[in-house]
């Protein structure tokens, strides 16, 4: 058992660190990159792609590096950290992870390969992880005539799916066959883009007999594999979240030792210092279960993994509530401002949180297994 | 990052697992689990258990009982003895004052004392809190005076938990008046049948009676009891109270506490709203087991992690709300509390008011939760 980075895993970190601070070294840069299109920034996109950042999840046959769940966790959590609007966690994490698991050895050579070299973008479609419906896909049916597949119905919000070249479509089977997941143009699809509350980027996406083709073998029900990828893209979600969540901490507790009111910095004042210190609290404890997800993906056990999904999403959900109400409030009028990071953070956390599983949704899966067990066993 | 026990470990584990299961009387046992009131004797008995099989100080060192254990063992040991309802060694002897005699006692204290102390032959009492010196310690006033190789001790020790049943009691008190309050305060081990030595039951909100004032009047105490050097008692006690922390957060009972009602209260789960707030302790004591996990394989040189003050506060939030739980479980059977054992109600109906009411202590014991969010908020956060 061991909770620490190892010497490669902090390098990793530290490069995309720095990388991402060429480019987000402040939180001006950010609300001017997610200010103009495509909400990100294509130049750092493919810096992240040499860098093997893209390919991260993917294994070296398809293009990518074969790195395993703690090592994508450190990348979102430093692209938490500055609040990076880019498509990783929609785009590699989400799409490219039903791709690896679902798609024909030549679907998976081609996609993956250039996902990872930052040529195509992804994005998934037609459901979001977190809405109950995962493993369902209500707003999308297929429909197949001979060998041709097309796809009727919207999917909203398919976040990053403004920039998306391909979509990866999760749409109803014909004849109640259950899930099956789908590649469709950008191009074959009505595209309708928005940004969210965070002013990151989704979009609804409208299928009118679009041409679709099946991603993996045609026709098989794919719920098991939709439903895992969800899973990790939860974990991975939380991982972003805590990111998030730590510059929150600091940004509050630098701001109460600098901020004078009344003649005196703000951490004279123990009401607000004892507010801090519970923030503190509320992210230690969540850096415990993400930490504790994130390794549990590596044991392969999709059982676990769709438990310790709805326990790093449930304490990340209470936690970033926690610390993002707290962040804006300790910071006054500021907090407010959309210049200013510390309030934005609040509404990444709440947009990573309404899209990949919130803590009701969370706390009604694990309710409904409260009973299953006598203990909930940390170790295995 | 590896989420495994070692192979050495999860054998430890299983060691530690059979062993309480199997060696540690049932009866006692299910006490603990039921969540009754230990007698003295069952205390010492299962005490003295662990102690043969040199189970009861491992944190020790070697050669006075320890077993140099990492502290990833020694959490392990901490929980399972927890999961198996064996009661935790005595905390004043384990975990107070042996450690302290250890480090800082003269040989002779070590001999006279440590073996008695992890074998419960003596009991301990602590002897720290005054009516006026709380969570600020060192404006204690209990005064010991010189007159010649002995110390004359005067004044009033409050919050002495089982007090009633201590035969020496390791006291703080203030040895010199003119210096800065914290340097002129000793550490002196008092045989509390001396004449001059009264404890006086506190009754409490639960009707229990688990803690005492201890008065001393000329209480004439030799010399050679005082521990390490005039002066160094704010030092010692930093050190004890540091080592306090640590074991502080009953993850373990906590946890079985909970699976326990879950079965006792089985009738009521059947409710959505009764499983969402199990699920939600569930999960708030994953996250602080976790904690835990890490502080253990971070803590270096037997020094507390700073971030054990989070599982002080964090640990005995839970610890008052699993209780809360159960009180709630209860409802209209808890108001039973001091009904006799011919109640129709059930025990850990009549149980859960009293004990809602005696947790409340946690978070104010061991350094109160306010005072560890002083240590988080100066201490981790610079503030």
């Amino acid at each position: 058992m061991d909770f620490t980075y190892d010497d490669e895993q902090l390098a990793l970190r530290e490069a995309v660190r720095g990388l991402l601070a060429t480019t987000y070294a402040d939180h001006d840069s950010r609300r001017r990159t997610v200010a103009e299109d495509p909400g990100f920034d294509r130049a750092l996109w493919g810096r992240l792609a040499e860098m093997g950042v893209l390919g991260l999840p993917f294994s070296e046959e398809h293009g990518g590096v074969g790195a395993g769940p703690v090592e994508i966790g450190i990348v979102c959590r430093e692209l938490g950290r500055v609040l990076a609007p880019e498509p990783y966690l929609a785009s590699v994490v989400h799409a490219g992870g039903l791709v690896a698991a679902v798609g024909t050895p030549a679907q998976k050579a081609d996609l993956l390969g250039r996902l990872s070299a930052g040529e195509l973008v992804l994005a998934a479609a037609g459901t979001a992880p977190g809405t109950g419906r995962a493993s369902g896909a209500a707003g999308v049916r297929a429909s197949v005539s001979g060998d041709a597949w097309t796809l009727d119905g919207v999917a909203d919000p398919v976040v990053g799916g403004e920039s998306a070249d391909v979509l990866v479509v999760t749409a109803a089977l014909p004849d109640d066959a259950g899930t099956g997941v789908f590649l469709v143009e950008s191009g074959a699809a009505a595209v309708t883009g928005y940004a969210a509350a965070d002013l990151t980027r989704a979009a609804s996406v409208r299928f009118d007999a679009s041409d679709a083709t099946p991603l993996g073998e045609p026709g098989r029900d794919l719920r098991a594999s939709v439903a895992t990828i969800a899973d990790l893209t939860r974990i991975m979600g939380a991982n972003q979240a805590l990111g998030v969540m730590e510059s929150q901490v600091r940004a509050t507790t630098d701001y109460l030792k600098s901020r004078k009111q009344f003649g005196v910095t703000l951490n004279t004042f123990q009401a607000l210092t004892f507010r801090a210190a519970d923030m503190y609290v509320s992210l230690e404890l969540a850096t415990s279960v993400v930490d504790w997800a994130t390794m549990t993906i590596a044991g392969g056990d999709r059982h676990a993994v769709a438990d310790a999904a709805d326990r790093a999403g449930l304490q990340v959900s209470r936690a970033g509530r926690h610390i993002g109400q707290e962040a804006i409030q300790l910071h006054g009028g500021i907090g407010m401002t959309a210049e200013y990071a510390v309030g934005v953070g609040t509404a990444h956390l709440e947009v990573l949180d309404q899209w990949l599983g919130n803590g009701l949704h969370h706390l009604s899966r694990l309710s409904a297994r409260v009973t299953d067990h006598d203990l909930v066993e940390a170790l295995s | 990052m590896q989420l495994e026990l070692s192979a050495e470990d999860a054998a430890f584990r299983e060691e530690m697992r059979t062993f309480f299961t199997t060696e540690v009387s049932q009866q006692i046992r299910d006490t603990v689990l039921e969540g009754r009131h230990l007698t003295k004797d069952q205390i010492v008995e299962s005490q003295q258990v662990l102690n043969a099989a040199g189970l009861a100080v491992p944190h020790w060192p070697v050669e006075w009982g320890g077993k140099d254990w990492t502290d990833l063992q020694r959490h392990l040991w901490h929980e399972e003895m927890q999961r198996a309802g064996v009661p935790i060694p005595l905390a004043f002897n384990a975990s107070m004052i042996g450690p302290v005699i250890a480090q800082f006692g003269s040989q002779a204290q070590k001999e006279r004392f440590l073996p008695a102390t992890a074998n419960l032959d003596i009991w301990w009492s602590q002897g720290f809190s005054e009516p006026d010196a709380g969570s600020d310690l060192a404006s204690l006033r209990t005064s010991a005076v010189r007159d010649g190789d002995d110390w004359v001790v005067n004044g009033q020790k409050t919050w002495t938990t089982l007090g009633q049943h201590g035969d020496w009691i390791f006291t703080l008190v203030r040895t010199d008046p003119e210096v800065k309050k914290q340097a002129g305060i000793s550490m002196l081990l008092i045989d509390m049948t001396t004449p001059g030595v009264e404890v006086r039951p506190i009754e409490l909100i639960d009707g229990g009676h688990e803690v005492n004032e201890v008065w001393f009047s000329d209480v004439r105490v030799p010399g050679d009891l005082l521990v390490g050097e005039p002066g160094q008692g704010w030092t010692i006690a930093k050190f004890l109270l540091g080592n306090e922390r640590v074991g502080v957060a009953p993850v373990g009972a906590t946890k079985r506490a909970l699976a326990t009602l879950k079965t006792t209260a089985a009738d009521q789960l059947d409710d959505p709203l009764v499983r969402a707030r199990v699920a939600e302790l569930e999960n708030d004591l994953l996250a602080l087991e976790l904690t835990a996990l890490r502080v253990v394989a971070h803590s270096a040189g037997g020094e507390p992690h700073p971030a054990s003050s989070v599982l002080k506060l964090r640990g005995t939030e839970l610890q008052q709300a699993v209780s809360e739980l159960a009180l709630d479980l209860a409802g209209p059977a808890s108001l039973a509390a001091r009904a006799g054992d011919d109640s129709p109600q059930e025990g850990w109906a009549r149980r859960s008011a009293p004990t809602y009411l005696n947790l409340r202590k946690a978070s104010i014991y061991g350094g109160s939760n306010e005072v560890q969010r002083q240590i988080i908020s100066r201490t981790i956060l610079g503030l």
